[in-house]
């Protein structure tokens, strides 16, 4: 396999903008991983001639523009099938989508190739966005490149943003696009060590993205270091006329603020984090992070968010709540899968075999929570009170941060698991992945997920730094410390 | 919460999902591990505690009352499972 795929975006960068490689050379090399990487799963649809033809554009424009060509002209991206690539299959890997090309394009990827990035291929994931292991996709689960010491058994990359994981982990892309609705940048990111960062709520227009859960999705970027993350971001993030809540405020330049001088910094440790039944080795990492982060100049105090605990059963009344209504459009009619309807089959048969046939068990499931949760005499008892104590755990956090800059805490509870390990669990046991990551979704706050080291079993494992509203630039700056300092430097073996 | 195979029907048609009569039981036992587990909800004190609509306080946005876009009938039903003259088609609704 070619070395090009092992750059960062930043070396790419400084490679592409001298010409000492063109964007079609490292087009080349990505497109050959990919090929040669079926058994990762990892990509839902292969854009070869797009990738082509947009690489060979990107040269030209480097050679006219040179130093002056943004970022991540040229640069080879994977793109998560949730969001919509004009022409493009886009099905969010559920049946009920299939043979769906849209005939618009999401504004943050609009975005990425208004900057010259290339498109390399649609990526795997939960269906809807909908899980923690890539395993309800339709597609069949993406699988880890990462594998555990002396074991050939495949482990999940994590989800939803599964197929993104690994192929950024796989070095099939030097970047993918995600979105995390209560950890699905994160959580993958570090079951396969890499930096996955979701941008305060609003940051990143939602247009052209399928929707989940309309007030706690958020797009991000999926990169090999925190200064690829950075550039990416720069690169979705935006006003978008489009997505009404969407914000209007300028976009800082995130790689600028990349100093890794976080003296005189307050890091909050919450004391909650601190989970009953949580595997030492996570413990103990989370402790090293915070040495490393003291090492570097900052200071460490534990602080309280007192209603952690709640995070999770509010989420799962507000997440299927809002679901039930956004999925309610695949009804058979506008696009995607229509069921065969027998003779006297009316209306309200073709929307229940549809959605019946079109819908994976535990997409249904959470529509029917949705439904149930939202029905008449439930409103109050449920959703009412899930959005009061969501209240309140925004509240913890804005108390937090008249005292911290940032926050340390773990991204998982765990390493990556293996394929269908969980197939007999309870719903509620793989809802428990999201407990480090999902508070930040209900606050709308921006998170990062960072490697930091490997478990006894060589398998990568991060911490999350969470960061005040819009303040991504000095998260990342953060992040870009504790990078620095755990030089986690380990890569998967290649067995694919 | 516990959802009984009645309930799970009713929930299964308000969510426009067919489900199969053998298949109830089995959905109602998941829907009240699921409902009972957030019951916990009930332990935190929200008396007089607004609910929280929006992350960051910002009124929505007004924009011209306008067509922004359109003329693209084609392009909408492109995606259709069944169109007929330029219209999406569907069994019949009314007798």
């Amino acid at each position: 396999m070619s070395d090009l795929t092992r750059l960062t975006i930043a070396e790419a960068r400084a490679k592409l903008r001298a010409r000492e490689i063109t964007s079609v050379e490292l087009t080349e090399a990505c497109l050959a991983a990919v090929d040669a990487a079926d058994a990762l799963n990892a990509v839902s649809a292969k854009t070869p001639q797009k990738a082509r033809e947009m690489a060979a554009a990107a040269d030209a424009r480097l050679s006219a523009e040179g130093e002056g060509a943004p970022s991540l002209c040229g640069i080879p991206l994977g793109i998560k099938d949730l969001f919509c690539t004009e022409g493009v299959a886009s099905q969010a890997a559920s049946n009920i989508l299939e043979g769906f090309r849209p005939p618009y394009e999401s504004t943050v990827t609009a975005r990425l190739w208004e900057r010259g990035a290339v498109m390399v291929g649609k990526l795997n994931m939960d269906e809807f966005a909908m899980g923690s292991s890539n395993e309800t996709s339709c597609y069949g689960p993406a699988v880890n490149p990462w594998r555990a010491k002396g074991s050939n058994r495949d482990l999940t990359p994590g989800g939803s943003s599964g197929g993104s994981a690994s192929a950024v982990a796989a070095e099939l892309c030097l970047g993918a696009t995600g979105t995390d609705t209560g950890g699905s940048i994160r959580q993958p990111a570090a079951f396969t060590g890499i930096v996955g960062v979701k941008p305060t709520y609003g940051r990143c227009s939602r247009f052209g993205i399928v929707a989940f859960a309309s007030s706690l999705d958020q797009a991000g970027p999926m990169a090999k270091t925190v200064r690829d993350a950075a550039i990416m971001l720069e690169g979705m993030a935006g006003f978008d006329p489009k997505d009404s809540t969407s914000a209007d405020l300028a976009v800082p330049d995130f790689e600028a603020a990349l100093t890794g001088d976080i003296r005189g910094k307050t890091i909050g440790i919450p004391k909650e984090y601190r989970m009953e039944g949580m595997p030492a080795e996570i413990d103990a990492l989370w402790d090293r992070g915070a040495q490393m982060l003291r090492d570097a100049g900052a200071k460490t105090v534990e602080i309280s968010l007192p209603h952690t605990k709640y995070a999770l059963p509010a989420y799962y009344v507000i997440a299927p709540a809002e679901a039930s209504s956004n999925l309610a459009r695949y009804d058979g009619v506008r696009f995607g899968h229509r069921a065969k309807l027998g003779a006297g089959d009316a209306i309200v048969d073709l929307y229940e075999k549809s959605r019946a046939e079109g819908f994976g068990p535990e997409v249904q499931r959470r529509v029917m929570i949705g439904a149930y949760v939202l029905s008449a005499g439930y409103y109050d008892a449920y959703y009412l009170r899930a959005q009061k104590v969501r209240t309140l755990i925004k509240r913890d956090f804005e108390q937090a941060f008249e005292t911290v800059d940032a926050i340390l805490t773990p991204a998982t509870p765990s390493a990556a698991f293996g394929i269908g390990e969980m197939a007999d669990a309870d719903p509620v046991a793989m809802y428990l992945n999201d407990v480090f990551t999902v508070t930040v979704n209900l606050a709308g706050l921006p998170g990062a997920a960072v490697p930091t080291g490997v478990d006894s079993s060589g398998l990568p494992l991060g911490l999350q730094i969470i960061g005040k509203p819009w303040g991504e630039a000095e998260m990342l700056d953060i992040a870009y410390a504790l990078e620095r300092s755990a030089g986690f430097t380990a890569r998967p073996d290649r067995w694919w | 919460m516990s959802i009984d195979k009645a309930t799970a029907a009713r929930v299964a048609h308000l969510a426009r999902i067919r489900v199969k009569d053998e298949d109830l039981e089995t959905l109602a036992a998941e829907l009240s591990g699921i409902l009972g587990w957030v019951e916990q909800l009930g332990e935190v004190d929200v008396e007089g505690v607004e609910p929280m609509t929006s992350v960051t306080p910002m009124a929505l946005r007004r924009r011209e009352d306008a067509v922004t876009d359109g003329g693209i009938r084609d392009k909408v039903l492109a995606n259709a499972p069944a169109t007929r003259e330029g219209f999406f088609a569907v069994p019949k609704v009314v007798e």
